[in-house]
C-alpha cells in the first residue's frame, strides 16, 4: 500500500521486479540505474550472494516529480529468483503495491516461468493481494538470444503460459541491451500511481 | 497482512514532536520511523549527518524481517532487542506496535543504556498517537 504523506506532502510507491532467478530482475533496475541516473539521488542497494546472485533483494529509489501536488518517490526492488528464497520474496512482497513480471524467454525455461508466477499469486494471497487486480506488466526478456541461435518461445507461447487469464500488458525484451526495459518501467509506474489516483484525490487523511 | 497506514498531518506533527524531545535532544545523529514495508514515515536529524534514510528504511525492514524469521526458527516471537555497534557510530532498532519500527543512529556519546530507556519512552508515546 502506498505510503501518503500529507505533511511532506510524499507518496512513497513500491513496485516489484519479479520472476524466475537468472531471468534478469537486476539487470532491469541496473539499466534503470545507468540509463536515468539523474533522476536517481543514491546508489543502487543491492544484497548479493558471494557468486553475484541476488540474495534479498535490490532497491532503486526513484523519483518522478509531482502528482497532484505530491512528491512521487518510486521505489523498486526485486526479489531473489531462486525457489529456495521464498521466504525472502515475502517479505519484499510485503506493502507492494505494483509488480513487474520478469520472464525468461529462453525455451529451457518455460516451467519455471510458469512456477514463478504461480508462487507469485500464492505470495500475494498471504498479504491480501490478488494477481488478478493488482498493477501486473509481463516482461518477456532475453528476446536478443534468439539471434545467438538460442532457442527462444515464441510470444504467442509466453502469452498462453502466463498472461492468458491475467491479460496484463506485456512487452518483449532485452534488459542486457536496455531494450524495451524504460517502456515496461514507464508503463508500471503508471498504472501503480493510476491505482492510487482515488486516495491522492483525497488528500490522504487530514 | 498488509499495511494501509494513513496518517494524518496532526499525527505525523506530534510523532516528530515525541522523537524531537525523547531522541534528538538526547545528542542522536537521526531517527526514523518506518513501517516494515520499507516506507519511511517520519525522519529526523541533528542537521549534521546526511543519511540515505529511503535505503537505510528498506534495509532495515528487510533486516527486521529476516531477523524475526530466525526468532521463530528458534522458537521465539522476535527479538526485542537489535543493536548494530560500529566503531564511532551504531544503529537501534525497536519495534512500535505490530507494524513499525523505530531505528535511531547515535555515536559514541550517547549511552546505549540511556538510549534505549528513551527509545522505550518514545515508542510508548507514539503508540498512543496511533
Amino acid at each position: 500500500m502506498a505510503l501518503i504523506n500529507p505533511k511532506k506532502r510524499e507518496v512513497q510507491v513500491k513496485i516489484v521486479y519479479y520472476g524466475p532467478g537468472r531471468g534478469g530482475k537486476t539487470t532491469n533496475l541496473e539499466f534503470i540505474n545507468e540509463k536515468f541516473r539523474s533522476r536517481i539521488k543514491s546508489e543502487m542497494v543491492t544484497v548479493k550472494t558471494y557468486n553475484d546472485r541476488t540474495l534479498f533483494f535490490d532497491f532503486l529509489p526513484f523519483d518522478i516529480g509531482m502528482i497532484k501536488g505530491y512528491t512521487i518517490k518510486v521505489q523498486f526492488y526485486t526479489v531473489p529468483g531462486q525457489v529456495k528464497y521464498n521466504a525472502t520474496r515475502k517479505l519484499v512482497l510485503r506493502g507492494v503495491d505494483g509488480i513487474v513480471f520478469v520472464a525468461d524467454s529462453m525455451t529451457l525455461r518455460q516451467e519455471m516461468n510458469i512456477r514463478s508466477l504461480e508462487n507469485l499469486a500464492e505470495n500475494l494471497v498471504s498479504f491480501n493481494k490478488n494477481i488478478e487486480t493488482i498493477p501486473l506488466v509481463m516482461q518477456y526478456n532475453k528476446r536478443d538470444l534468439e539471434k545467438e541461435g538460442i532457442p527462444v518461445l515464441p510470444v504467442e507461447i509466453m502469452e498462453k503460459d502466463l498472461n492468458a487469464g491475467l491479460k496484463a500488458p506485456y512487452y518483449t525484451a532485452s534488459a542486457v541491451s536496455g531494450d524495451n526495459v524504460a517502456v515496461t518501467m514507464k508503463r508500471i509506474i503508471s498504472m501503480t500511481v493510476m491505482s492510487i489516483r482515488e486516495k491522492l484525490e483525497l488528500g490522504g487523511s487530514e | 497482512m498488509d499495511f494501509p497506514f494513513d496518517f494524518s498531518k496532526k499525527q505525523l506533527e506530534s510523532i516528530e514532536d515525541v522523537l524531537n524531545e525523547e531522541l534528538i535532544e538526547l545528542g542522536v545523529q537521526s531517527v526514523v520511523l518506518i513501517d516494515l514495508a520499507g516506507n519511511v514515515i517520519v525522519n529526523l536529524d541533528n542537521g549534521r549527518c546526511q543519511h540515505d534514510v529511503y535505503s537505510l528504511a528498506a534495509l532495515a525492514a528487510a533486516n527486521f524481517g529476516a531477523v524475526s524469521a530466525m526468532a521463530n526458527i528458534i522458537g521465539e516471537e522476535e527479538f526485542s532487542l537489535l543493536f548494530h555497534k560500529g566503531e564511532s557510530d551504531s544503529i537501534h532498532f525497536s519495534k512500535v506496535g505490530t507494524d513499525l519500527l523505530l531505528l535511531t543512529i547515535f555515536g559514541k556519546d550517547v549511552s546505549l543504556g540511556f538510549l534505549r530507556l528513551k527509545a522505550n519512552e518514545a515508542n510508548d508515546r507514539i503508540r498512543d498517537l496511533l
